[in-house]
C-alpha cells in the first residue's frame, strides 16, 4: 500500500491558495446549496417584513406568530416532501399524493367519529392511536399498490399515479357521500397544531436541550470515526464553529416558539387567571416534521435501503448488475410515499379539525416543487431530505407571505410558478458552475 | 483439455434467444484454474450475451452451467456473486451518482453497529484496494461521474477484484483506456492470472490476445467457430476464424 499522505489534502504541505471564503467553506464542509437557499429563505422572508412596512404600515411576517404558524403549515407538505425525494430520485413521481391525503383523511375521518366511539367509548385514547395506524397503514397499502403496478406491471408511474389523483379523490368523496366529518376526537385534533397542540415552554427548552446535545454528539463522532480511519479532519476551529452556529439555531428557534403565547380567550377557556401567559413552545406537526427528517435523513445516508435508492437513480442497470432487486425497492419507495402522506393526512384533518373530500387538493404540486426547490433533480439520482423540507418551507413562506400582504389567490399562484420555474433555473446554474 | 483437472467453469451447450433471434447457439468452453480465455468475434456475435449467461444477468434458455465440476443454477447477478463469479463490464455498471466506495460495494455494503452502512470502513477498504490497483487515484469523495475513463474503469476493477473472485469476466476491459492504463491491465491480468484465477476475457484487439490469453474462443452469429491454445495459431488464423468463421484446424485436416 502506498502512503495515504499522498490521498491526504490535510497532510499536503502545499501552500493555500484559496481565497478566504472558499478555504471557510471547505473547511466547515458547508454544503453551499444549503447556505443558497438559507439566502434566499431571509430574503423571502425580510422581503415579506419590509413589504408589510412601507406598504401596510407594519410588517408581520418577521414576528413569532407568523413564523409559529408558517412552520405548523410547513409541517404537511413538508412531510410528503421528504417521500417525494425518494419518488423522484428513483426517476418516478406521484401525482397522486393530494388525493391520497383526501382519502385516507377521510378514512380516519370516519374511522374515529363514526366507527371506533361505539366500540371504545367517546373519548377513550384507543381511539386517536387506532385511527392514526390505521390511518398511516391505509396510505401505505395504496403506496404499496402503486408500487407494485409500477415496478411489477410496468406502468408508467406517471401514469399509474395520474390515475391514482382522479381514483383516490373520488373515493374520498363515496366514502362519506360528500359529506364532512367534523369534529375529529379532541386528542387527534392535538396532532395539528393550534394552541393546545404544542409543547409549552418547558417542553421546548428540553427539546432544545436534547437537539443541542444531539449535534454535539454528532461532530463527535464524526471526528472520531474520521481520526479511526486516518482521514482528513476539519481543523477544530471549524468543528467548534458548526457547533456553536448548530446550537445557537436550535436555542433560537426555542426562544421563538416560547415567544409567542397562547391567546386570551384560549387562557379563559382553560380555566386559568386572567393575565396569565403562556408560551405555544413547539407545535406537535412540527415535531413530527423533525422526527420524519431525521429518520429519513438517516434512512437514506446510513442504510442499504437508501444506498440502493441512490443506486436505482444513478443507474438502474447498474443496480440490477449488482444483485439490487430493483423491483421491490421501488414499491417500498411507493409504500414508503403513502405511509408519509398518510401521516400528512393526520395533520392536515386534525388542523382542519375535520376530513373533507377536498382535503389535500394540489398538495402533489406543492410537494413536488418542494423537492424539486429543495435540490431534488427529476432526472433522477440526486436529492437530499433537508433539501426538501427547506424546499416546502420556501413554498409555504411565498404562499402565506402573500396572504399577509393581501395578494389575492390569482397573484399568488403566478408567483409560486414563476419562483419553482426560477429555482430550478438557478439550480442548473449552479450545477454548471460547480462543474 | 482433458488432462488438467476439473475445469474452473464449463458452460455445456449454452443457447439463449430473444424474440426468435438466436443469440447464442449451442456453445460449449471452459475456463481452467490460472488461465486466461479469451472471448473473439464481430460485434453481434453473441460475446456478450453468452457472458451474461455466466454473470446472472440473462438466463440461459438451455444448456448448463458447471462450476468446480458442479451444475449450478444462475439465475441474478446475486447467485454469480456467490460462486466468487465477478464481472466487469463493458458499460462498466457504475451508478454515476455514487463515489467510488459506494460503487465498490454496491449490494455488499459494510453494515456497522446498530445496522448502518460504515461508510469510513469502507471508503478506508477503497483507499486500500485503490492504492494497489491505480496509486494515482485520489477522488473518493466525488461522484464517479467526476472521475476520468481511466479512473472509472479502475473503480470498476477494484470491485471486481476486492471480493477476492475465483472466476473473473472482463468485457472489452481497455476499450476506453490509454496505453499506460491498457498497460497496467494487462499486469493485473498477469497478476491476477498468477493468483489462480480464471478469466474470461472479451477483446477485439487480436494483439493483446495473442499477448495475454491462454487459449481463444471464437464466436460468429451466435456460434462457437473453435477454440485454440493461442501459442500454436497466429494473428491470422484468429482473423480468419473471426471474419470467415473458419476453424484453423478443419483447414488442416
Amino acid at each position: 500500500m502506498t502512503d495515504t499522505s499522498q490521498n491526504d489534502p490535510a497532510t499536503a504541505s502545499a501552500p493555500d491558495t484559496r481565497g478566504p471564503l472558499a478555504r471557510f467553506l471547505s473547511d466547515t464542509e458547508i454544503d453551499t446549496r444549503l447556505l443558497g437557499m438559507l439566502g434566499a429563505l431571509l430574503l423571502i422572508w425580510g422581503g415579506f417584513h419590509i413589504y408589510g412596512m412601507v406598504f401596510n404600515g407594519f410588517g408581520a411576517f418577521l414576528t413569532p406568530r407568523n413564523l409559529w404558524n408558517l412552520s405548523v403549515q410547513t409541517s404537511s407538505i413538508g412531510i410528503m416532501a421528504t417521500g417525494m425525494v425518494l419518488v423522484i430520485i428513483t426517476r418516478n413521481i406521484d401525482l397522486s399524493v393530494g388525493s391520497l391525503i383526501g382519502v385516507t383523511g377521510m378514512a380516519m375521518g370516519l374511522l374515529q367519529v363514526q366507527i371506533l366511539p361505539p366500540i371504545f367509548g367517546l373519548g377513550n385514547p384507543m381511539i386517536w392511536m387506532t385511527t392514526v395506524v390505521c390511518g398511516v397503514i391505509l396510505g401505505g397499502l395504496i403506496g404499496a399498490l402503486h408500487g407494485w403496478l409500477i415496478a411489477y406491471r410496468g406502468i408508467p408511474s406517471f401514469i399509474v399515479t395520474l390515475g391514482g389523483l382522479m381514483v383516490w379523490r373520488g373515493m374520498a368523496f363515496l366514502a362519506a357521500g360528500g359529506r364532512t366529518i367534523s369534529p375529529v376526537d379532541p386528542t387527534f385534533a392535538l396532532l395539528g397544531g393550534g394552541p393546545r397542540g404544542a409543547i409549552g415552554s418547558t417542553g421546548s427548552w428540553i427539546v432544545g436541550i436534547v437537539a443541542c446535545l444531539g449535534v454535539l454528539w454528532l461532530i463527535y463522532a464524526g471526528r472520531k470515526s474520521r481520526i479511526a480511519h486516518d482521514f482528513k479532519l476539519r481543523p477544530v476551529w471549524a468543528e467548534g464553529f458548526l457547533a456553536v452556529v448548530g446550537c445557537a439555531a436550535i436555542v433560537g428557534a426555542v426562544m421563538l416558539v416560547n415567544a409567542y403565547p397562547i391567546p386570551k380567550g384560549i387562557i379563559k377557556q382553560m380555566g386559568l387567571a386572567e393575565g396569565t401567559i403562556i408560551s405555544h413552545g413547539f407545535a406537535i406537526p412540527v415535531l413530527i416534521l423533525i422526527t420524519v427528517g431525521i429518520a429519513m435523513t438517516i434512512l437514506m445516508t446510513r442504510t442499504r435501503f437508501g444506498r440502493y435508492v441512490f443506486a436505482i437513480g444513478g443507474n438502474p442497470e447498474a443496480a440490477s448488475l449488482a444483485g439490487i432487486n430493483t423491483k421491490w425497492v421501488t414499491l417500498q419507495v411507493f409504500a414508503l410515499m403513502g405511509a408519509l402522506t398518510g401521516i400528512a393526512a393526520v395533520i392536515a384533518s386534525a388542523r382542519l379539525n375535520s376530513a373533507t373530500n377536498a382535503l389535500g387538493t394540489l398538495d402533489e404540486l406543492y410537494v413536488i416543487a418542494a423537492a424539486v426547490i429543495g435540490g431534488t433533480s427529476l432526472a433522477g439520482g440526486v436529492g437530499k431530505i433537508y433539501g426538501a423540507i427547506l424546499g416546502a418551507l420556501v413554498m409555504q413562506s411565498l404562499q402565506s407571505g402573500m396572504v399577509l400582504i393581501g395578494f389575492d389567490a390569482a397573484v399568488q399562484r403566478i408567483v409560486v410558478g414563476l419562483v419553482l420555474v426560477l429555482a430550478v433555473y438557478l439550480d442548473n446554474l449552479y450545477n454548471k458552475s460547480v462543474k | 483439455m482433458t488432462d488438467r483437472g476439473t475445469p474452473l467453469v464449463e458452460l455445456k451447450d449454452i443457447s439463449i434467444a430473444f424474440g426468435g433471434i438466436k443469440a447464442v447457439d449451442k456453445v460449449s468452453i471452459d475456463l481452467h484454474p490460472g488461465e486466461v480465455v479469451g472471448l473473439l468475434g464481430h460485434n453481434g456475435a453473441g460475446k456478450s450475451t453468452l457472458i451474461k449467461c455466466v454473470s446472472g444477468a440473462y438466463q440461459a434458455d438451455s444448456g448448463e452451467v458447471w462450476v468446480n465440476g458442479t451444475k449450478v443454477e444462475i439465475n441474478n447477478p446475486r447467485d454469480a456473486r456467490d460462486l466468487n463469479i465477478e464481472t466487469i463490464y463493458q458499460t462498466l455498471a457504475l451508478a454515476d451518482n455514487l463515489d467510488a466506495a459506494s460503487n465498490l460495494f454496491l449490494g455488499r455494503e459494510i453494515i456497522g453497529p446498530g445496522g448502518m452502512l460504515d461508510d469510513s470502513k469502507m471508503e478506508a477498504e477503497t483507499r486500500k484496494i485503490m492504492a494497489r490497483l491505480n496509486p494515482n487515484f485520489k477522488k473518493f469523495n466525488v461522484p464517479v461521474s467526476a472521475l476520468s475513463g481511466g479512473q472509472r474503469q479502475s473503480v470498476a476493477i477494484a470491485r471486481a477484484v476486492y471480493f477476492d473472485a475465483k472466476i473473473l469476466i472482463m468485457d472489452e476491459p481497455t476499450a476506453a483506456l490509454g496505453p499506460h492504463e491498457t498497460q497496467m491491465v494487462a499486469e493485473l491480468i498477469e497478476e491476477l492470472k498468477a493468483q489462480g484465477l480464471g478469466i474470461f476475457l472479451i477483446e477485439h484487439d487480436v494483439h493483446n490476445v495473442m499477448k495475454l490469453c491462454d487459449r481463444a474462443s471464437v464466436m460468429k452469429n451466435g456460434e462457437l467457430v473453435g477454440t485454440v491454445n493461442v501459442d500454436e495459431v497466429t494473428d491470422d488464423d484468429i482473423l480468419a476464424m473471426i471474419i470467415l468463421g473458419k476453424n484453423p484446424k478443419d483447414a488442416a485436416a
